[in-house]
């Protein structure tokens, strides 16, 4: 649970976030006084209406007209001023929550891997969009709600006392009672709620693992098996639901039971004390009457928004967790300039976690245009290599440089640009084809573009998908096959000629043939660039200048394929079993 | 929403009765101003306190019985609704377990997990208040408005006047915020598309320096959200101060006319006080109606999707005299058959014939796209052929029983995929009855068996969901183990090797090879050197069939596998 003194600080957070809308806030709490003393004007003006209506012939018109007209002056000015606030409340809550949302944004682009990778990104998603949104909706109602609630009563309390305290009392001891039922049912209802909470996250996640595998359920005929199970939690979740949702809907006839007592408590007292010493008009027992209707309501609401509040405060601290991750470091100011494609690694050590020593004191120096490849078994920390070299995380010790530059004295963008990459996770964005294509270099022609998907062979599958090149797919792919996806991906590359490449187990699932094309593109492209391949196939990297055999984290075996078969070490081996006869 | 009433038929007792309950409940609301000018009139007027006690206890009575009539709506209620969301549910997840491959396709993952979650949740929600508020609010106003007229007809004509100006009102402003709100949910979606994409691509996105134009992007996409909820708020505001408006211009007619009527002797200052409580009840319940209404106006949304799924039939038929298909010499035989999938423009298989005999291991090669996949996902009729037929023991698939077919067939995927529990419960979906010792056989058979003994529980090490811990070729080896417990006629390996290093992946091999039983076993690759020792060897192109027979035939003359076989084994190497 979050400490006293981190909830202080979420809240201030939020208040600086409000602060920025000032003039709306100030405006909205001026109209929220004026709405609630309008409103509980009139029932004290009804009231003395009403106090004219004596009985036939006695009735005091000239009196009424002027009562009538404040009646609708008032309503008029409380209409106003009540729509003028919605709209401040508007502009301030939904302002301030694009503002935290485009905070949380720039944010999350300035982020070191290092988090990112750690955390889900449902988790992230849901910080920006649904605990942004719930915060948004707690903070409209809290606004809207609390401070009126608040006045309400008070306004209620001070014109019953005004009126008549014996009466006003009555109401104030019956208050109580109100609280008292509304918090039982709460405690009772709770309990409910959290049983149907973990039984519903019960049955959500045995129908996403089912639904997501069906094909594997249908597969093994377990079709029945997994309906029974179904069948079970839902029998569950439908006991639990119907106690917690029928305890939770006590609540209103609860409270409406008490208001019930407390006009009937009003009129009773009323009518006694009109009756005994003729203390309270008829008129303004009316008054009274249309405030006991509406007095114990900012009770419940109070009581709501509290715990809206607070579920509120909660989402916006998540957010603002995220808002507040510390950023990556900044960049140097210099640009990477003359590229020419040497790359060293001097002395590099390097672990995700302190415990766990993962890259130590390696070195490496790449001379431009060479081919360097990285084998080893899945999980033996390939890709860490490439995090490294693409700087998506720094080194913790010891020096990388790009044409004799260090690169942590140029900007990240600088370097990044100097390679292309192709990841074994292909990545594609919502948009066109062409869009994807040209993500690299945003002013290439059509020309351009069609003869990069041609050299990668990504041409042909692309003209005959409905509209070609502007074939709207969607978040990552969608109906384009894995060997398709990775096809763009390597046009995207293809398309920008940067002078480095960094190729990341990148045709892993392209078939050999194409794989082939492909490789015939690559190494035209490749010529005189430096290159990074990760593969499986050893039979692709057999011309690499220098191989880096991974195992568990680290470089074990450098040099060049007959070098390492020679040793007849872990490479060796790993070749080998390639060619063994089942 | 009309098919959907049927899961509410076994609750018609309580559809009936929860209503019943509120209506019983606001018909004594609507006495409670009654009462009140009685005492106004009778007793403070006759300074009778006998009376006003009297009346006291008949309102506190009145209250009392309210409240219970109340809580048996409620407790209905909730029970129609809770009851009639178990049985959809229930039956639309039967439903979705019905649906062949074809149909999960088109339909896609989420969207069947969001109408088993979210959609069925408000579809609950929308029963439930339904039943209790949608008579009971038009009740009230209707009510007050009758019960207006006991008092006094003249008056009760304002409130005839009022009734359809407040309809009018709220009926204006919800058909002018409704199709704005699900505006605002659309561009809701796109700002969250925007943040998964940038965080699931942030790798891309970074390498290529995309961040500021992703920014731009993004803040665009967040202020036309803002000036869109803007909009909608601003009309949304309207409603508050309108009706207050209305039901207070009222109040200062009621007023007026009502000094007339008093004047004249027509009615008592009692009267009009229970007049104005009218219009303030007025006032609360149609605050109430119009939330009501945006909570089952979602819900029918959410019915409609839910249904749209219910309507959809299962495109594959079962035979309706299904043919025994008891082992036979000839196991597999695919006689030109063509395949294509739904709204594909083109076949994915064309005109492929071949015979796999018992016992024998066939060898499907072939690139991306080429249709290897297909070819295999006849066999147990996951997909039909849309032109030949596809055999099995000699019969065709389509007049086989579904569920026999498919037991004598296991398929290992692409894709390990592994169930929350433990190994043991993973490895009984292929025999639900297997002993320790077949499945240690299996176990054994995949290579996985040393996977099982490195964990502390052995066969009951809990497996997380989708298998999050344990490694690629860890959950590889496990899913063809579980294909094998099911001691299968025909084994398919769909390219479920690829994870594997080469040496797990030859032990593999040659211990499928000398597996008992003489499964007729598929192999799908794209390394030659997992098929090339197969009985016979399919080579696809384009969906069709490039060459076939054993790797000497098809090295010496078929083009396509050479030319797969040598890029793989330069020539020297071999």
């Amino acid at each position: 649970m979050k400490t006293a003194s981190a909830r202080k600080d979420t809240l201030l957070q939020v208040l600086r976030y409000v602060g920025r809308y000032k003039g709306y806030l100030a405006a909205s709490l001026v109209l929220c006084v004026i709405t609630v003393a309008s409103t509980l004007y009139v029932p004290i003006l009804t009231g003395s209406a009403v106090d004219l209506l004596i009985g036939p012939g006695q009735v005091n018109l000239d009196g009424l007209w002027p009562l009538l007209m404040k009646i609708c002056a008032l309503v008029a000015i409380t209409a106003l001023a009540q729509w003028l606030m919605g709209l401040c409340n508007n502009r301030m809550t939904y302002g301030a929550v694009r503002d935290i949302r485009m905070d949380a944004f720039r944010r999350i682009q300035r982020l070191p891997l290092s988090y990112l990778d750690q955390q889900p990104t449902g988790d992230l998603v849901s910080r920006v969009i649904a605990d942004v949104d719930q915060f948004a909706d707690g903070l409209l109602m809290g606004f809207t709600q609390l401070f009126t609630g608040v006045l309400t009563i008070l306004g209620t309390l001070f014109f019953m006392f005004s009126v008549n305290g014996i009466i006003a009392a009555a109401v104030v001891v019956i208050t109580p009672l109100s609280l008292v039922v509304a918090a039982f049912i709460a405690r009772r209802t709770y309990k409910m709620f959290t049983l149907q909470t973990q039984t519903r996250g019960e049955q959500t996640a045995l129908i996403d693992e089912m639904v997501t595998h069906q094909k594997v359920v249908r597969a093994f005929g377990m079709e029945r098996e997994t309906q029974r199970r179904f069948e079970e939690i839902n029998g569950r979740l439908e006991k639990c639901s119907l106690r917690a949702i029928f305890y939770s809907s006590l609540t209103n006839p609860a409270t409406r039971f008490v208001n019930a007592m407390v006009y009937a408590c009003v009129g009773v007292a009323g009518a006694l004390v009109a009756v005994s010493t003729g203390g309270i008009t008829v008129g303004q027992l009316s008054a009274f009457l249309s405030y006991a209707n509406q007095y114990t309501k900012p009770f419940n609401e109070i009581s709501g928004v509290v715990t809206e509040l607070q579920g509120a405060l909660a989402c916006a601290g998540r957010v603002f967790d995220l808002i507040n991750q510390p950023a990556e470091t900044p960049d140097a100011p210099d640009e990477l300039k003359r590229v020419d494609g040497s790359v060293t690694l001097e002395d590099v050590c390097f672990s995700y976690t302190p415990d766990r020593k993962l890259i130590e004191h390696f070195n490496l120096k790449v001379s431009p245009g060479q081919r360097i490849a990285i084998v080893g078994p899945t999980g033996c920390g390939k890709t860490t290599l490439i995090n490294l070299l693409m700087r998506f995380y720094d080194v913790d010790a010891g020096v990388i440089k790009v044409s004799g530059q260090p690169i942590r004295g140029v900007t990240r963008h600088s370097l990044r640009s100097a390679y292309g990459m192709v990841l074994q996770d292909t990545w594609l964005k919502a948009g066109t084809i062409r869009d994807n294509i040209k993500m690299g270099r945003e002013n290439a022609t059509d020309e351009e573009i069609v003869a990069a998907a041609k050299a990668t062979h990504a041409h042909s599958f692309i003209k005959r998908l409905p509209d070609g090149y502007d074939t709207v797919i969607t978040e990552d792919g969608g109906s384009l096959s894995q060997g398709q996806k990775q096809l763009l991906c390597i046009t995207r590359v293809m398309l920008c000629l940067p002078p480095m490449l960094i190729l990341d187990e990148a045709t892993s699932s392209i078939d050999t043939r194409t794989e082939q094309r492909i490789q015939r593109a690559f190494e035209k492209l490749m010529t005189g660039r430096t290159s990074f391949i990760v593969a499986h196939r050893l039979s692709t990297i057999q011309t690499a200048d220098v191989i880096l055999v991974m195992n568990q984290g680290n470089v074990i075996e450098q040099g060049t394929h007959e070098e390492l078969l020679n040793r007849g070490g872990f490479y060796a081996k790993l070749y080998q079993s390639q060619f063994q006869q089942a | 929403m009309r098919s959907l009433f049927p899961f509410l038929k076994p609750y018609r007792k309580e559809c009936v009765l929860s209503p019943l309950f509120k209506l019983f409940e606001a018909v004594l609301e609507l006495f409670v101003p009654l009462i009140m000018a009685a005492i106004i009139d009778n007793g403070i007027q006759a300074r009778d306190t006998g009376y006003v006690l009297k009346m006291g206890l008949v309102l506190v009575g009145l209250g009392l019985l309210g409240f219970l009539s109340s809580i048996t709506a409620q407790y209905f209620a909730a029970k129609a609704a809770v009851g009639f969301a178990a049985r959809l549910k229930a039956a639309l997840f039967a439903h979705i377990q019905r649906f062949s491959y074809t149909e999960l396709d088109t339909l896609g993952t989420p969207t069947l997990i969001n109408r088993m979650t979210t959609d069925m949740n408000q579809v609950q929600t929308g029963v439930n208040m339904t039943l209790r508020l949608l008579l009971r609010s038009p009740f009230v106003v209707v009510g007050a408005m009758v019960m207006a007229f006991t008092v006094d007809s003249r008056a009760a004509l304002i409130f005839v006047a009022l009734i359809p100006l407040l309809a009018l009102v709220v009926a204006g402003l919800m058909r002018l915020t409704l199709p704005r709100h699900r505006q605002v949910q659309g561009q809701l979606d796109r700002v969250l598309l925007h943040t998964r994409e940038n965080l699931t691509g942030v790798r891309v996105l970074r390498a290529f320096g995309k961040q500021d134009d992703e920014t731009a992007a993004y803040e665009a996409d967040t202020q036309r959200l803002c000036d869109m909820q803007q909009r909608v708020g601003r009309l949304s505001a309207l409603m508050n101060p309108l009706t207050y408006v209305l039901v207070n211009g009222a109040l200062a007619a009621l007023l007026w006319s009502g000094a007339m009527q008093v004047q004249s002797g027509a009615l008592t200052q009692g009267a009009v006080v229970a007049l104005v409580n009218y219009l303030s009840q007025i006032l609360v319940e149609l605050i109430k109606f119009a939330n009501l209404i945006v909570t089952i106006t979602k819900a029918i949304a959410c019915a409609g999707r839910i249904e749209t799924v219910l309507a959809i039939q299962p495109s594959m038929a079962q035979p309706a005299q299904p043919m025994d298909a008891p082992a036979a010499a000839e196991c597999v035989r695919f006689e030109d058959v063509s395949t294509r999938y739904q709204n594909a423009g083109d076949d994915s298989l064309s005109h492929i014939s071949f015979t796999a005999l018992r016992g024998q291991t066939i060898g499907v090669i072939g690139g991306t796209g080429s249709g290897k996949t297909t070819l295999v996902n006849l066999i147990p009729r996951f997909y039909d052929a849309t032109q030949g037929r596809v055999l099995v023991n000699g019969v065709d698939v389509k007049q086989q029983d579904m569920d026999a077919l498919r037991r004598k067939i296991s398929i290992v995927p692409q894709k390990a995929v592994l169930f929350e529990g433990t190994i043991r419960e993973n490895l009984l979906w292929g025999d639900l009855s297997a002993t320790d010792e077949q499945l240690w056989r299996a176990l054994e058979t995949a290579q996985a068996a040393e996977v099982v003994r490195g964990k502390a529980g052995g066969l009951d090490e809990p497996v997380e969901q989708g298998g999050r811990n344990l490694s690629g070729g860890q959950r590889q080896r496990l899913t063809i183990a579980r294909a094998l417990v099911k001691q299968p006629e025909i084994l398919i390996l769909d390219d479920s090797a690829s994870a594997l290093d080469y040496a797990t992946d030859a032990a593999l091999r040659t211990s499928l090879r000398q597996m008992e039983g003489g499964a007729t076993v598929f192999i799908v690759s794209q390394r030659a050197s997992s098929i090339r020792h197969a009985d016979l060897i399919l080579v696809l192109d384009d969906g069709e069939l490039a060459g076939s027979g054993t790797h000497e035939q098809l090295l010496k003359d078929c083009p396509v596998y050479q030319e797969i076989y040598y890029s793989q084994y330069p020539k020297e190497a071999v």
